[in-house]
C-alpha cells in the first residue's frame, strides 16, 4: 500500500500537479483573459447601493 | 421573478436552514444532558453542563425568532451577523492580548505572578489560552465577519441559508468558550493549536463544514459572473482548515462520557501530522485568510482596483501548490526521515516567491496613490501590515534552512517570527478591516476619531517593534549559549544562566506588549463611538480648514 501510494505520488503525481499548475499559468497569463481581468479587478469598487443585492 | 414564486422560495430556505439548527440544538442537548448524569469524569461534566447552558439558551432563541414572526427581505444583505462578528472580534483580541501581557509577565516576573494554589493560573495552562484566544477566536471571528461581508458584496446576493450564518457564528463563539474553559481545567489533547479535545472538536466540524455551505451556497447564487480573488483566498482557508482539522484530530475518545481521547496516530507519524496541521493553520488560516481581506479592503481603501489581477491569480495557486508541504520545516534533527525535513525546508524557501509576490500586489495597489498613507491611518496601518508580511515570510523560509534553525530551534526567536507575523501582519490588517467595516455597517460617514487611529497606529507600532527586537536578541543570546563550549569541550553555561541572560528582553518584550494592548483598547473606544454615531467634530472642521489653505 505505501509503496504503490509513494511511487504514485512520486512520479505520475508530481507530473499531474505540474501539469496542472502550467495550466494556471496559462490561464492567467493568456491575453485572451486581459479583459474579463480587467472587469473583474473592478468588481469591489464598482458596488455603491448599500442596502440592496444586485 | 413574481412575488410568490420569491415568497415559496423565502419559505423553503427558512424550512431547511431551522430544521438544520434545531436538530443541532436538540442532538447538542441530548448529548448534554446524557453527559451531564453518566460521567464519571467532573471535567467533562462541567462541559456538558456549558454545552447544556447553550443548547437551552439557543433553543429559547429559535421560538423568540419563531414568535417574532422577523421575516428576512432576500433583495437585501444580512449584515447583521457582520456586525456580531465585529463585536466578538474586538472583545476577545482585547482578552487574547490581555492573557498574553499576564503570561509574558510571568516570564518577566516569575516570583510575582506565580500561585501555586491555582493551577489554572499556571504558564502552561495560560499559554494556550493565549494563542487560542488570537489566532482562533479574534483571528477567526474576523476571518468570519470579513468572508461574510466581502462575499457578499463582490457576489450581489444575500448570504445563503437563512439562519445557517447565525449558527456558524454562535456555534464557533461556543466552540471558542468551550476550548478556553478547557485549558484553565486542564483539558488539553497536547497538539499546539490544536489543544482542545475530540468532543470540541466534533462540534467545531459540524460549525466548520455549515460555513462552507453558506459560503459555496452564497457564491452560487452570484449575480457577478467571475468570482472574485478574494473569495478564492476564503474559500481555499475554509476548505483547508477543514481538511487539516479532521485529520489531525482523528482520535479514539476513551468513552462518550469522558474528556481524554488518544491520538489515531503515533510516534513520528504523529509529529508529522501535527506539524502538517500547524503550518498550513499558519498558511491557510494566518495567510491566505487574511490574504483575502487585503485583497478586498485595501482596494476598496484605496479606491483603486488590486495592482495585478495577473499576479494575484499566480500568488493564489503558487501559495496552494507550495505551503502544503513546508511542514516538516518543524522537525529539523528529529526522528522524521531526513529527506522529508529537506523536502519541507526546500517547499519553505519556494515559499518566497508567491509570498512576495503578493506583497508586491498589495503595496502596489497604492502606485499613484501614495500620499493616501499620509492622510489615512487606516490604509497606513493596512500597508505597514502587508511590509510585516513581507518581512515575516522573509524571516520564515530563512529559519526554516536547517542550518539556520540549528540555532533558532526552541529558542525566543521563533516566538519573535511568530509576533512579528501576528502582531504586524494578521494583527494590523485586522485592525485595518475593522476600522473600514465599522463606518460602512452602521452607516457613518466617518470614524469616530481619526487622530485615535493615529495613537493607535504609533502606540502599536512601537510595541511590535520592542517585541520583536527584543526577543531577536534574547532568542539569539539563547541559542548562542547553549552551544557554547569552553576549552575542554563542556557547555559553558548551565541552562539557568541562560533564563538570567535573557530576564532584561523579557521585560522589554512585556511592555511591547502593553503597548500593543492599549492601541487595542483605543481601537475599541474609537469603533463604539463610531457605531454609536459621534464624531469628534473639531478634528474634522479643523481639517476641513487646512485643506482650504492651498486653493486660494
Amino acid at each position: 500500500m505505501y509503496e504503490t501510494l509513494s511511487s504514485f505520488a512520486q512520479t505520475w503525481g508530481l507530473l499531474l500537479f505540474i501539469l496542472a499548475f502550467g495550466l494556471v499559468l496559462i490561464y492567467a497569463l493568456s491575453p485572451r483573459n486581459q479583459g474579463k481581468f480587467d472587469k473583474a479587478k473592478q468588481i469591489p469598487l464598482n458596488d455603491e447601493d448599500d442596502a440592496h443585492v444586485g | 421573478m413574481s412575488g410568490t414564486q420569491m415568497q415559496s422560495q423565502a419559505s423553503t430556505d427558512l424550512g431547511g436552514d431551522r430544521m438544520f439548527v434545531w436538530g443541532m440544538l436538540i442532538i447538542l442537548a441530548f448529548w448534554s444532558l446524557f453527559t451531564v448524569a453518566r460521567s464519571a469524569d467532573p471535567l467533562m461534566g462541567a462541559h456538558a453542563a456549558l454545552f447544556l447552558g447553550a443548547s437551552v439558551i439557543g433553543i429559547f432563541a429559535m421560538i423568540a425568532h419563531r414568535t417574532s414572526g422577523y421575516v428576512a427581505e432576500s433583495d437585501s444583505y444580512e449584515m447583521g451577523v457582520v456586525k456580531a462578528g465585529v463585536f466578538a472580534s474586538v472583545f476577545w483580541g482585547i482578552a487574547g492580548f490581555l492573557v498574553g501581557v499576564i503570561i509574558a509577565g510571568q516570564l518577566a516576573f516569575p516570583n510575582l505572578l506565580y500561585f501555586p494554589e491555582l493551577p489554572w493560573t499556571s504558564f502552561g495552562r495560560l499559554r494556550p489560552l493565549h494563542t487560542s484566544a488570537v489566532i482562533f477566536a479574534f483571528g477567526g471571528n474576523v476571518l468570519i465577519a470579513t468572508s461574510f461581508y466581502v462575499v457578499q458584496r463582490t457576489s450581489r446576493a444575500r448570504l445563503w441559508g437563512g439562519l445557517t450564518p447565525w449558527f456558524v457564528f454562535w456555534g464557533y463563539n461556543l466552540f471558542i468558550v468551550i476550548a478556553a474553559t478547557g485549558y484553565l481545567m486542564g483539558i488539553t489533547q497536547s497538539k499546539e493549536y490544536a489543544e482542545p479535545e475530540w468532543y470540541a472538536d466534533l462540534w467545531l466540524t459540524i460549525v466548520w463544514v455549515a460555513y462552507l455551505f453558506v459560503f459555496l451556497g452564497t457564491l452560487l447564487k452570484r449575480k457577478e459572473p467571475h468570482i472574485y480573488v478574494a473569495n478564492w483566498f476564503y474559500l481555499a482557508f475554509i476548505v483547508t482548515i477543514a481538511m487539516l482539522h479532521i485529520v489531525n484530530n482523528l482520535a479514539v475518545p476513551v468513552s462518550l462520557t469522558s474528556s481524554k481521547s488518544y491520538s489515531l496516530f503515533a510516534g513520528v507519524q504523529d509529529a508529522l501530522t501535527q506539524w502538517w496541521y500547524g503550518h498550513n493553520a499558519v498558511g491557510f488560516f494566518l495567510t491566505a485568510g487574511f490574504l483575502a481581506i487585503m485583497y478586498y479592503f485595501i482596494p476598496k481603501k484605496a479606491e483603486r482596483p488590486v495592482y495585478s489581477y495577473r499576479l494575484s491569480i499566480v500568488h493564489f495557486w503558487s501559495l496552494i501548490f507550495i505551503y502544503i508541504w513546508a511542514g516538516p520545516h518543524h522537525l529539523h534533527y528529529t526522528a522524521l526521515p531526513e529527506w522529508a525535513q529537506t523536502l519541507g525546508m526546500t517547499f519553505s524557501i519556494m515559499l518566497w516567491m508567491p509570498s512576495w509576490g503578493g506583497m508586491i500586489n498589495g503595496l502596489m495597489t497604492l502606485s499613484g496613490a501614495w500620499d493616501k498613507l499620509r492622510t489615512d491611518p487606516v490604509l497606513r496601518m493596512m500597508v505597514v501590515s502587508v511590509a510585516f508580511y513581507g518581512m515575516s515570510t522573509f524571516e520564515g523560509p530563512l529559519m526554516s534552512i536547517r542550518a539556520v534553525n540549528s540555532l533558532s530551534h526552541y529558542t525566543d526567536w521563533t516566538i519573535g517570527h511568530v509576533h512579528s507575523g501576528a502582531l504586524g501582519w494578521v494583527g494590523y490588517i485586522s485592525f485595518g478591516a475593522l476600522y473600514c467595516l465599522v463606518p460602512w455597517l452602521w452607516k457613518r460617514k466617518e470614524l469616530y476619531s481619526r487622530q485615535l487611529v493615529e495613537w493607535h497606529f504609533w502606540i502599536s507600532t512601537l510595541g511590535i517593534l520592542l517585541y520583536i527586537t527584543s526577543m531577536w536578541v534574547s532568542g539569539i543570546m539563547q541559542g548562542m549559549m547553549w552551544r557554547a563550549y569552553n576549552e575542554f569541550g563542556f557547555l559553558e553555561y548551565s541552562f539557568v544562566e541562560t533564563v538570567e541572560a535573557m530576564n532584561p528582553y523579557y521585560i522589554i518584550r512585556m511592555l511591547g506588549g502593553v503597548l500593543f494592548l492599549i492601541g487595542a483598547f483605543i481601537m475599541a473606544y474609537n469603533l463604539w463611538r463610531t457605531a454609536r454615531g459621534d464624531v469628534r467634530e473639531k478634528e474634522y472642521v479643523r481639517d476641513a480648514n487646512i485643506a482650504a489653505i492651498p486653493a486660494e
